[in-house]
């Protein structure tokens, strides 16, 4: 999942009988499955949640690109080259369909990205987390792109217009993401050398735990959750999308001839769905907090990024402008 | 504020259809807005054809008036070809 | 050090020139000035690696020798001195006027490079240069507003840009120089003759330098290197030792 714990601004669901007549005709339509657009009415929280959703989901696409970037310059070959310079590009993409989307509700996009260059915003956690081989490109597109897909498909129905046709675009130019990581993985365990296999090992072993917090902590108890899934801007609870990543996830991870680091987990028939151990969530709030392996790194890459390119997009706009007047003159 | 002018990006598919509204760009310029979507946009072969307006230059319908709007098309249904009956004999029209 | 045919070796010239120039355009993955140009040099850097890969695959089949040569093999176990690209596009990325510089350098040597061999005889040749013409007319179109742009911007960018030119002008010696190896292909009838190359790039840099108010430097000087022979900068032995890691590091690998 892209965006955590997202904050609504709700301490309790109101009922249809406790809202104002525009908020109660606003809360109908989404019951209806209307598609809520731009220029409706729209409560002020409604508006301000969607924002922050969708720029941390944006945020999150743009500081992605980095954990691959580390690598870009090391493909090993150029048809693998090419297929991760094609997939960071798509990241650098999806950010950029999703402000453009956060836009429509009023927000700037440099705005919000100087909040997330001085700490006010968050990005998903799996980006705090170090590439250390060549199976992590592997690893990164087949478990970090599988739960960030897991996420996203229920997403595409999501209320609000805008962000609902970015989720369309995004999941379709996703799929292959997620295949391209596993053929890595595939073709690493099934043609690959012993050091390779224990590369993928190794790439599962650090990034499981990990996608697995993607999805964050359990949501039962959560208002803002609550509030969420009655704007239909979030359709399922963490859990349920937690459950349905394990689910298709292992047996994937069977074909590959690997393991996870969960001595836990293992079908349950009952249930018809697999048990897994508990999830070290002082890991994640620790890395929420700014204490990841990478965060610092990933912040300062971005803000330095931005910092340095300031001369460079002033110059085009002081371009644009003479040009302007050149033009006025003729 | 936005150091670069925002442009709503609208493209032609291949199959002749309109042009189609697809989100929008950062640029400096008209022209620097069509590389940015061309870039952004068709990566996929999606277009043939690329149209820029900057967002503050489009007006649009507000919400409060899609009653008076929309609503009176609703009952002309003389508009519609399925709306005239005729018999079998004339075949496909 | 294997030295190639002709031909073959002014395949891997055109080969290893856009494979290095990508290779610096990937090194700003998530650093570009603006998101905008993220997509956009990344999409410039996807057509280098492509028209890398073709250049290749066509030097591989000459080659023929029975050491399994194929384009990865030419990308990523090939030495430095066993390079033929250009020695600007191995120049490192320095700020975004040093970037772009280099790459409207490349850019313009490329257009009227492979504007020229879409006539060639080798059709082989004459086809991967029409393909790849189309992406390099826009590379060239992207990489000349940009001169323009940040030349005759603000202060600050058009003195960027003229640290920029004095920076990797002394390297563009390669793209007007004359060249026997190319007469002699020309002549043999595999490429059409390139006497023009030089005059065209060099209209082609008066024209947008000047709409850039930036200043074309006197004919560049540069002695003892030459990417013909393999006498590189050394900037290409640590990009190579990067690029090619996982090849070096892992030979009986299967990726």
């Amino acid at each position: 999942m892209y965006a955590q714990q997202v904050e609504t601004g709700t301490k309790a669901i109101k009922s249809l009988a406790e809202m104002g007549p525009e908020e109660r005709a606003f809360q109908e339509k989404i019951d209806a499955e209307i598609k809520i657009e731009p220029k409706n009415w729209m409560p002020d929280n409604y508006r301000k949640t969607l924002i922050r959703q969708i720029s941390q989901h944006a945020h999150s696409e743009i500081v992605g690109m980095l954990p691959e970037g580390n690598w870009v310059t090391r493909a090993p070959t150029l048809k693998r080259k090419l297929q991760l310079m094609a997939k960071i590009q798509d990241e650098a993409g999806h950010g950029l369909y999703l402000y453009s989307a956060m836009e429509t509700l009023g927000a700037d996009r440099d705005e919000e990205i100087e909040k997330l260059h001085s700490g006010r915003a968050k990005y998903s956690s799996i980006f705090n987390y170090p590439t250390l081989n060549w199976a992590d490109m592997g690893a990164v597109g087949w478990l970090v792109d599988g739960a960030a897909i897991v996420n996203q498909v229920p997403l595409q129905r999501t209320s609000y217009g805008p962000y609902s046709r970015a989720m369309i675009r995004v999941c379709k130019e996703e799929s292959f993401h997620q295949r391209q990581g596993y053929e890595i993985l595939l073709h690493m365990m099934r043609h690959g050398t012993q050091a390779q296999k224990d590369m993928v090992q190794d790439a599962i072993n650090r990034l499981w735990w990990p996608s697995l917090m993607m999805f964050g902590p359990s949501d039962a108890e959560s208002p803002n959750s609550a509030q969420s899934m009655a704007w239909k801007i979030k359709r399922h609870t963490n859990d349920e999308l937690r459950q349905r990543f394990i689910d298709q996830t292992i047996p994937q991870l069977e074909l590959l001839g690997c393991t996870v680091p969960d001595p836990d987990l293992k079908w349950n028939e009952e249930r018809g769905h697999y048990d897994f151990g508990e999830i070290q969530w002082e890991e994640f709030y620790e890395v929420l907090k700014g204490n990841g392996p990478c965060n610092r790194e990933r912040l300062e890459t971005r803000r330095n990024a931005i910092q340095d390119g300031a001369w460079v997009r002033e110059a085009a706009v002081a371009h644009a402008n003479k040009k302007q007047k050149q033009q006025a003159a003729a | 504020m936005s150091e670069w002018t925002l442009f709503e990006i609208f493209i032609r598919s291949k199959h002749g259809l309109n042009h189609k509204h697809v989100g929008s760009v950062h640029a400096v310029d008209a022209e620097m807005a069509i590389e940015n979507a061309r870039d952004l946009y068709t990566r996929r072969n999606e277009g043939v054809s690329i149209w820029v307006v900057p967002s503050a230059s489009i007006t649009a319908t507000a919400s409060d008036e899609k009653e008076p709007l929309f609503d009176p098309s609703e009952d002309k249904v003389y508009r519609h070809a399925s709306f005239y009956e005729l018999p079998d004999e004339v075949g496909h029209m | 050090m294997t030295k190639y045919d002709e031909l073959t070796e002014f395949l891997l010239r055109l080969g290893d020139s856009a494979l290095i120039q990508a290779q610096r355009l990937c090194e700003w993955t998530g650093r570009a000035p603006a998101l905008e140009e993220e997509m956009g040099m990344m999409n410039v850097g996807l057509d280098l690696v492509g028209q890398a890969r073709n250049w290749y695959e066509y030097a591989a089949e000459r080659i023929n020798d029975d050491t399994d040569t194929d384009a990865d093999t030419l990308a990523f176990r090939r030495d430095e001195r066993a390079f033929r690209n250009l020695l600007l596009v191995e120049q490192p990325n320095g700020d975004f006027a040093v970037t772009m510089t280099k790459q409207f350098f490349y850019d313009a040597w490329q257009f009227h490079l492979l504007t020229m061999l879409k006539g060639a005889n080798d059709e082989r040749i004459a086809a991967i240069a029409a393909k790849s013409l189309k992406e390099v007319t826009y590379h060239l179109r992207r990489s000349s507003q940009w001169v323009e742009r940040l030349g005759d911007g603000t202060e600050e960018s058009h003195q960027r840009m003229e640290k920029a030119v004095d920076a990797v002008w002394r390297f563009t010696f390669e793209l007007v120089e004359k060249n026997d190896a190319e007469l002699a292909l020309s002549e043999s009838g595999n490429i059409p003759a390139l006497t023009e190359l030089p005059g065209k790039w060099l209209a082609t840099v008066n024209e947008v330098f000047a709409k850039a108010t930036l200043t074309v430097p006197d004919a560049p000087n540069t002695f003892y290197l030459s990417a013909r022979t393999g006498m590189h900068s050394e900037h290409l032995g640590t990009l190579l030792a990067e690029m090619q890691f996982l090849q070096r590091a892992y030979p009986d690998a299967s990726w």
